[in-house]
């Protein structure tokens, strides 16, 4: 009998966990024990920390999208097609295109979707740089902007990335120093709670460099409305922000399958943060943002969580018990200006540590950004 | 089970969040939820107790009460 694996996404986690499978599942991909198909609306995969370059015109939109099926190892199905229903029930899906797809386990990671329609005059005021329009536009705004406040505010809650608006606020102080125009820039840095990030440790070095760098920092901040017309930020704590250049993150939305297929309440499935498997189906798991697990909505934990899963599922067709588990790792480089970076590591009820920013781990990023393309391989 | 004399319409499980932590994850569904909606907030993180009041206070929701569960705490907000 044929295990039939179906996975749901063609980003880091749906890739990887392909990958991984083809590369555990050799004799049984061999004997035909065991197939994969992975489904994707999108041709192409996308590597999403590109874009926060891209402003800065330091990578291009182009950059960050490689073909999918140059990236997936060929014991793999790929279906390029959108998954319209689950049903857990019959364990079969539905399909835009292609009719029905029935699976023995699934695993879903379609990622996390940007609404920022869900704040009032942030679609028409605000800039952002989650996705290539956004990046592309910010660029070409970055480029005449030369004199003003600009404001980059953190609105979305979850949010993927949660070093970036961090990294984008050093780098625009960086890179306004080096063109000359630091002086004639304000810069306003707003984060919904008390301290200038979720972690305690990464606050705490963000407020000592934000001051340094004379970065200002507005907490206890949730913009909840935009008046583009006006330039004006108002929070749901009753404040108001003038800005001339906004950076809204937007919020970030996962997905009605999860909700219609009653995985989740809100769009975000419900998992075990150590196993991944959905407590409201069988043999139906999730990987990346779309999974709700206590730790940032980032492509480690994609990666991380996809090598768990492989393993899990890997066992399951030799007839294993499955004891490979997720402990929350993550992992993420952050920018302190256009040639520093220090980076966190932390598990699970960690705190990190701060290491000092340096050259050579601005130079590990940009490093790894080039070899992830080994990484949604499998092979990194 | 918890100790609390309030039944949630909504249970936030961060214990051992990380990040961006519990606070963070509660604010996302005061954002989502209607007015009067009871939210328990479960967390590890001791400065929550702190945190959690500090915010709602700013923002205008209301704690109901907190439980301390031995190796976790639940908090109970409502939104106004």
């Amino acid at each position: 009998m044929t295990e039939h694996i179906v996975v749901v996404g063609g980003g880091t986690g749906g890739t990887v966990l392909a990958n991984r499978l083809a590369e555990r599942l050799g004799p049984e991909f061999e004997r035909g024990a065991v197939d994969v198909t992975l489904v994707s609306d999108d041709r192409n995969h996308v590597y999403k920390p590109v874009f926060l370059y891209v402003p800065f015109g330091e990578k291009t939109v182009a950059d960050a999208k490689r073909p999918l099926a140059d990236l997936v190892d060929r014991e793999i199905t790929v279906e390029i097609d959108r998954v319209e229903a689950v049903d857990t029930d019959r364990k079969r899906l539905d399909l835009r295109d292609g009719g029905r797809m029935t699976y023995g386990h699934l695993v879903l990671a379609t990622g996390t979707g940007l609404v920022p329609e869900k704040v009032p005059g942030l679609a028409e005021g605000g800039h952002h740089f989650y996705g290539p329009d956004g990046a592309a536009a910010l660029r070409d705004e970055l480029a005449t902007f030369t004199e003003g406040h600009l404001v980059l505010s953190v609105i979305g809650t979850p949010h993927m990335c949660p070093a970036a608006p961090v990294e984008f606020v050093l780098m625009a102080d960086d890179w306004f120093r080096e063109r000359g125009l630091r002086e004639d820039v304000e810069i306003t840095y707003t984060y919904p709670i008390q301290r200038a990030h979720g972690i305690q440790s990464i606050a705490d070095w963000a407020s000592t460099t934000f001051e340094e760098r004379d970065i200002r920092l507005e907490t206890f901040f949730n913009a909840d409305e935009v008046d583009p017309d006006a330039g004006v930020l108002h929070s749901m704590e009753g404040k108001e922000l003038d800005y001339d250049l906004l950076v809204g993150i937007p919020p970030h939305a996962g997905s009605d399958l999860v909700t219609a297929a009653g995985l989740g309440d809100d769009g975000w499935a419900d998992v075990d943060r150590h196993t991944l498997e959905s407590p409201h189906a069988e043999d139906v798991f999730v990987v990346g943002d779309l999974a709700d697990v206590p730790t940032s909505k980032a492509g480690s934990v994609a990666h991380y969580e996809a090598g768990t899963v492989a393993d899990r599922l890997a066992s399951r067709v030799r007839g294993q018990v499955p004891t490979a588990t997720y402990d929350g790792k993550t992992v993420c480089f952050i920018e302190s200006g256009m040639d520093e970076a220090t980076f966190v590591e932390f598990e699970y009820g960690t705190q990190p540590t701060v290491r000092a920013p340096s050259k050579p781990i601005h130079w590990a990023k940009l490093g790894y950004n080039e070899s992830y393309w080994l990484t949604a391989r499998g092979l990194l | 089970m918890n100790d609390s004399d309030y039944d949630p319409d909504v249970t936030i499980d961060s214990r051992d969040a990380t990040c961006p932590g519990p606070l963070m994850d509660l604010i996302g569904k005061v954002k989502e939820a209607e007015p009067g909606t009871v939210i328990e907030l479960r967390t590890s993180d001791s400065g929550s107790k702190s945190d959690v009041p500090e915010w709602l206070d700013e923002a205008g929701h209301d704690l109901l009460d907190t439980v301390d569960n031995g190796d976790y705490w639940s908090l109970f907000v409502r939104t106004n």
